[in-house]
């Protein structure tokens, strides 16, 4: 078993599946002859030529726009935004097209397109390119919003977001391109897939259930270790997805632990993490030793200063004290 | 569909009912607002009236059996609807509604007082990984959109401050937004936390604890009123019930020093479903009030009324600090008014000693308004109009019904309300909204030949006056000589954290000024 790193995983997926349907393709800016501004799609021009690899200008609504037309005609695009703050520029093709026509057409049209690109904020990218925008598509009804941590999963559901057959919105860690996991060889069969709507228990626990996604799943992994210096073990519960909502899997582990922290890089109001809180409530009520915690970026557009950006992000520290308040420790 | 209708609430303090008489068979064809049956509850006797058109298809309870608040009682539906899971439901769910074998079941799984029956499954009906394929658009949370709906937009706390502010001001990230973010400093001893505040301290009687702690002590067989907690506003958390179970709470925090609570593993195994807990509710609570006896004594079960009282004034007595003002007055005065009055109004009516306390009273609260006020916690709150109560002695216990803006109705209509509200009050028949809402009270034993006696604050009220009997004694006259007068005693209890000694002083004396000079109460 190989041990790669995030975007090998994610390149690996569009190469096995462009190998495997011809009607695959990738369209963004500099995602051919650039090999991708975050080299996600290394080599893939030399293997596919400039047909399926498509160098767009910078016109995201536009080449968003072709995507949905193509899906539509039965291709299986996958829209590479160079990161998705500049998805908001094409929200209307994704909100208003993508997630619709399905619905719209009487069943006539199903769009199988993935959008994807890095999200969340990286390091000193300033306020306009440092949005976790997850919440944003979440919300969607159509849509469905997939937010891998590690290799692993990287490659597993971009995987059966391309095979999917409606829009998937495909949102990476900015920041995790270089982290690696294990990942076994391919077998071309039905293991090489991780299926959408099912999350992950990262790691067992039985004091607390943090509960996180993407880049926050690490946060939440060194917040556990951290505590597990004092004694209490946390489970980290990843849902891998947003859309469709693992709720079962969530809920069997509050109903085990008995308390909650959930953990989002994105703002505070009505973020993905309100959501989680009311479905943990509404199913655990008789479980819950304490209210359920959230820890969120501050509710402010991102500083530049690097310690301020430091300061206004979920950090380990802010994760542990969230941790001793839900356990009464404070 | 057929619907099991649950036992309303029938009073503001209502927690359980006996059912008194059915109005309607089996059979009969209800619309909305028909009276079904009557209830006792712990303050009278109430009209349940059923909200639903249909026929009564079964009574689930007998008349004369306790009902707990929710708790089945019929079951309403279309002619000849087969009834019979219903049936099971309410037998098995509500945990058999008869009080006369078991005590009523708990209200927890019970169906809405509304009469709604089948609650919600307690899991989302979602199969995980299960994708959409192109003929469907089952995109989402699934069953999600139900629950959801019916949770409607849950009211956003401390952070709406700090979404409106202008994120680009300096002091954006304040400690307050921070905290409601789940981020940002922990709060130390010196920074009480929103729970810490006094203002957040369980109301009297109430008991704080976790949803996890209450299972537990379900669990567990223990009583959560024998618990003190270690939470927020001491609030019970699952680590004080598993100390309790350990040993009474002497048990020493255990382990790495910092007294983590220890979860229960394989806790998430055990199904608590609301049916289970229901049941153990209920196992429970018969366990508590079985009466038991021999021969040499015998238990008489409290009626609902009884509980209260018993309730109520356990918690009055025990958190109002009373303390009590004693005068004597001379009653002569009034005593002659009174006669006059009731020359005046011959057949017409009576008119009592009580019914001119009461409106010298309700005056004197006009005179020394700061005395018709009540505790809030951290508040005084004075009321604008004066309600007084009014204890009446019943068979089995008493009840206090209000004579509303009692300072600016005339003695006449004050005899006659009165003269209504105690007949109804012997025959259970007040109205919830005739016993609340009352200001201050008046107590009088003086027709036992009690000289004089003190009361027991009805909260949320500042203070109460109980009035002895009228008592001939040789008094001291203005020429120093001692001739025959009439006295009576009137004794004011005062709740200290409203009334200070000097206030309530203050107040028995414009009380003493009305009731010397009768006269003016009628101005």
């Amino acid at each position: 078993m190989a041990v790669i790193s995030y975007r090998e995983a994610l390149n690996q997926a569009m190469r096995e599946e462009m190998d495997r349907d011809p009607n695959v393709f990738v369209m963004g800016e500099e995602v051919g002859h650039y090999n991708g501004a975050y080299k996600v799609t290394q080599g893939l021009l030399q293997r596919f030529s400039e047909r399926r690899i498509v160098d767009a200008p910078i016109a995201e609504m536009g080449f968003a726009g072709i995507g949905v037309g193509a899906a539509m005609v039965g291709l299986r695009p996958i829209i590479e935004f160079m990161t998705f703050n500049f998805s908001l520029v094409a929200i209307d093709q994704i909100v208003n097209n993508a997630a619709k026509i399905f619905q719209m057409s009487g069943g006539q049209y199903n769009i199988p397109i993935v959008f994807r690109g890095p999200s969340g904020p990286a390091v000193q990218v300033g306020s306009q390119h440092s949005q976790a925008l997850e919440s944003y598509y979440a919300h969607v009804p159509g849509l469905k919003v997939v937010m891998p941590s590690t290799a692993l999963d990287a490659k597993g559901l971009l995987k059966s977001a391309i095979r999917d057959e409606n829009p998937v919105v495909f949102m990476e860690g900015e920041t995790l391109y270089n982290t690696t996991w294990e990942v076994p060889e391919p077998t071309g069969g039905a293991d090489d897939l991780i299926p959408i709507g099912v999350a992950d228990i990262k790691r067992e626990g039985k004091d607390i259930t943090l509960i996180a996604w993407s880049k926050m799943v690490w946060t939440c992994l060194d917040a556990a270790k951290v505590l597990a210096e004092e004694g209490i073990e946390c489970e980290v519960v990843d849902p891998r997805t947003l859309r469709p909502l693992d709720v079962p899997t969530l809920v069997e582990s509050v109903k085990k632990t008995g308390r909650c922290v959930i953990v989002e890089i994105g703002w505070p109001v009505a973020g993905f993490g309100a959501e989680v809180a009311y479905q943990m409530q509404r199913h655990c009520m008789d479980s819950l030793d304490a209210p359920i915690e959230r820890v969120t970026s501050d509710d402010v557009p991102m500083p530049y200063a690097k310690n301020l950006e430091d300061e206004v992000q979920p950090q380990v520290k802010d994760v542990v004290a969230a941790v001793r308040r839900a356990l009464y420790l404070e | 569909m057929a619907q099991i209708l649950g036992l309303p609430k029938l009073s503001p303090t209502m927690e359980e009912g006996v059912l008194v008489r059915w109005t309607k068979k089996e059979g009969d064809k209800v619309s909305p607002g028909d009276l079904i049956a009557e209830v006792e509850t712990d303050k009278a006797n109430m009209d349940f009236n059923v909200e639903d058109e249909g026929v009564l298809l079964k009574f689930l309870v007998k008349e004369g059996d306790t009902v707990k608040l929710g708790a089945p009682v019929a079951i309403i539906g279309k002619a000849g609807e087969d009834i019979a899971s219903l049936v099971a439901s309410a037998a098995g769910g509500g945990g058999g509604a008869s009080a006369a074998a078991a005590p009523g079941p708990a209200p927890a799984a019970a169906p809405a007082p509304s009469g709604k029956a089948a609650p919600a499954p307690a899991t989302q009906k979602q199969v995980p990984g299960t994708r959409q394929q192109a003929t469907g658009n089952g995109n989402g949370n699934g069953g999600a959109k139900a629950t959801t709906a019916s949770a409607g937009a849950p009211p956003q706390m401390g952070v709406e401050d700090s979404a409106n502010a202008p994120a680009a001001q300096k002091n954006a990230v304040s400690s307050e937004q921070r905290a409601a973010q789940g981020k940002g400093p922990i709060p130390r001893a010196g920074t009480p936390t929103p729970q810490q505040r006094p203002a957040a301290q369980a109301a009297p009687g109430k008991l704080l604890a976790s949803p996890l702690a209450k299972t537990l002590a379900i669990d567990l067989g223990i009583d959560l009123r024998t618990i003190t907690g270690s939470g927020p506003g001491g609030r019970i958390v699952e680590r004080d019930v598993k100390q309790a179970a350990e040993g009474g709470g002497a048990q020493p925090s255990t382990g790495n020093g910092h007294g983590e609570p220890e979860p229960t593993e394989g806790h998430a195994a055990e199904d608590v479903g609301d049916h289970q807990v229901t049941q153990a509710i209920a196992v429970r609570h018969a366990r508590q009030i079985v009466p038991e006896g021999d021969g040499d004594y015998e238990d008489v079960p409290a009626s609902n009324m009884r509980k209260r009282i018993a309730s109520r004034l356990t918690e009055a007595k025990r958190d109002v600090p009373h303390f009590y003002l004693m005068r004597k007055l001379d009653a002569a005065p009034l005593l002659g008014f009174r006669q006059r009055l009731n020359d005046l109004l011959g057949d017409r009516g009576k008119v009592s000693v009580n019914d001119l306390i009461i409106k010298a009273a309700a005056l004197a609260l006009r005179r020394v308004p700061e005395c018709n006020a009540s505790w809030q916690g951290d508040s005084i709150r004075r009321y604008h109009r004066v309600h007084i109560g009014v204890a009446v002695a019943i068979p089995d216990g008493l009840v206090t019904p209000v004579i509303r803006d009692a300072d600016q109705k005339g003695i006449g209509s004050i005899a006659a309300e009165v003269k209504d509200l105690a007949e109804r009050a012997k025959n259970k028949q007040l109205k919830g909204h005739e016993i609340t809402g009352s200001t201050f009270s008046v107590s009088n034993l003086g027709m036992f030949g009690i000289e004089r006696f003190t009361a027991i604050i009805n909260p949320p009220e500042g203070g109460i006056l109980a009035i002895g009997g009228t008592v001939d004694e040789p008094v001291v006259g203005k020429d120093g000589a001692i001739v025959a007068g009439k006295r009576l005693t009137v004794t004011m209890s005062c709740d200290h954290r409203v009334i200070d000694g000097a206030l309530g002083a203050k107040w028995l004396q414009a009380f003493g000024e009305l009731f010397e000079k009768p006269e003016s109460l009628a101005l």
